[in-house]
């Protein structure tokens, strides 16, 4: 095992707790992208790069935008200052 | 008789009011008053009820509960990782010869799936030769999945009119000039489908296959709805386009793969002929099947997206 693949080990570990411990779910989408995206490298490491291109276009993107979508149909995406507000 | 009937139909739609004419009075209903103070003392009941039932003030039972429900939840994750760890360092070592994996079957894919299949990329040639009819049931499962998300989201075609402005609504959230986004998906959409199409079409030369490259096509085409909108894309992709293409793909699959019902359910000859390795046109039925497994998973990426967003194509 290389320092790449530990340093991007030790990424995917910090994503995956703090997709569960961030209040906003917006931010926690984006850090299911980041997630998605160190995997479709880590799979590139691990010599399947099949895994790595369907990885980062369905887990990065098409999983992702679904959430989008569905995060703005329940009204969970506010305005800026709204969300603040909410927040206090 | 026709006057009867008639007399019949209208009384039946209520517009023939003359059957109560002096049977009973007519009169329109006043709308219910109320005074404020009932009002108020409604609302005060309730919350004196709600605040009586549900009680939300933290008592000592509640606060010692909770510290023992968290304690437990932690020894619980504990045990759990503990367990998953041990059972990890229990698995063989890799490279290990002995290896439950290293059978005759890896074996025999290693060794002979480049004669058999003639597929260069020996994963492609696993999955849509020797496993093509595990392919076949994934694609299957996709086209569920994309009835059962048209089941529970489409939208009934009877517009009311609440709903046509809540669709107005969520258009005007959209971002529907976005300059920037729109610049960027100019060149970017034609790049992506172009990348899609040649990892379809490579699946068997090189890394790839028919679900990356149809999921990659499936994203190409939400960024082009997302940049310039529903309108355009409603020109060349329909209700009709979703139906014809999962059908038609799966329906080739099924008949291209259930030649070898008719020449003795042997999978592993092949009667068709290979071609050369490492040209396009080789490795018989996988090209066209991995078009197959493309198509479907595109059009159900798109399908998910839109049922998402709108509710209807």
């Amino acid at each position: 095992m290389t320092l790449f693949q530990i340093i991007l080990l030790i990424f995917l570990v910090i994503c995956a707790v703090s997709v569960s411990f961030s209040k906003n779910l917006v931010r926690s989408i984006m850090e299911f992208m980041a997630f998605s995206l160190i995997m479709s490298i880590i799979w590139l490491t691990l010599e399947s790069p099949d895994l790595g291109i369907t990885e980062a276009a369905v887990g990065a993107g098409v999983t992702s935008i679904l959430f989008f979508v569905t995060l703005k149909k329940i009204h969970a995406i506010r305005e800026g200052n709204k969300n603040e507000e909410a927040d206090k | 008789m026709k006057k009867l009937t008639n007399k019949l139909l209208n009384w039946l739609n209520a517009e023939d009011t003359s059957v109560f004419d002096n049977a009973m009075e007519l009169k329109m209903q006043e709308p219910k008053e109320e005074k404020e103070e009932t009002v108020e003392q409604r609302m005060r009941d309730r919350l004196h009820i709600k605040d009586e039932v549900y009680s939300e003030s933290e008592t000592k039972e509640v606060k010692v509960l909770r510290i023992i429900y968290r304690t437990l939840a932690i020894i619980l994750c504990a045990f759990i990782a503990y367990n998953l760890l041990i059972a990890v360092s229990w698995l063989p070592r890799t490279g290990e010869f002995d290896k439950p994996v290293n059978n005759e079957v890896s074996a025999r894919y290693i060794e002979k799936g480049l004669q058999e299949t003639g597929a260069v990329n020996i994963v492609t040639g696993m999955i849509l030769d020797y496993r093509a009819f595990d392919t076949f049931g994934e694609s299957n499962v996709l086209n569920i999945a994309t009835i059962t998300v048209l089941i529970l989201l489409r939208r009934n075609k009877k517009k009311l009119p609440n709903e046509i402005e809540e669709k107005e609504n969520d258009r005007l959230l959209e971002p529907k000039n976005d300059v920037i986004l729109q610049k960027a998906a100019t060149f970017l959409v034609p790049a992506i489908f172009l990348f899609g199409i040649y990892v379809i079409l490579n699946g068997h030369l090189s890394p790839g296959g028919g679900f990356s490259g149809g999921a990659i096509i499936g994203a190409g085409l939400i960024l082009y709805v997302s940049a310039f909108g529903f309108e355009k894309t409603e020109k060349f992709f329909t209700e009709k386009t979703q139906k014809v293409i999962s059908l038609s793909a799966l329906l080739f699959y099924c008949l291209a793969k259930s030649y070898s019902f008719f020449t003795g359910a042997n999978e592993l000859e092949s009667h068709i002929p290979l071609g050369k390795a490492g040209a396009i046109l080789s490795s018989g039925l996988i090209l066209p099947l991995n078009i197959c497994v493309g198509l479907v998973v595109a059009v159900t990426m798109y399908t998910f997206y839109c049922m998402f967003r709108k509710g209807e194509f």
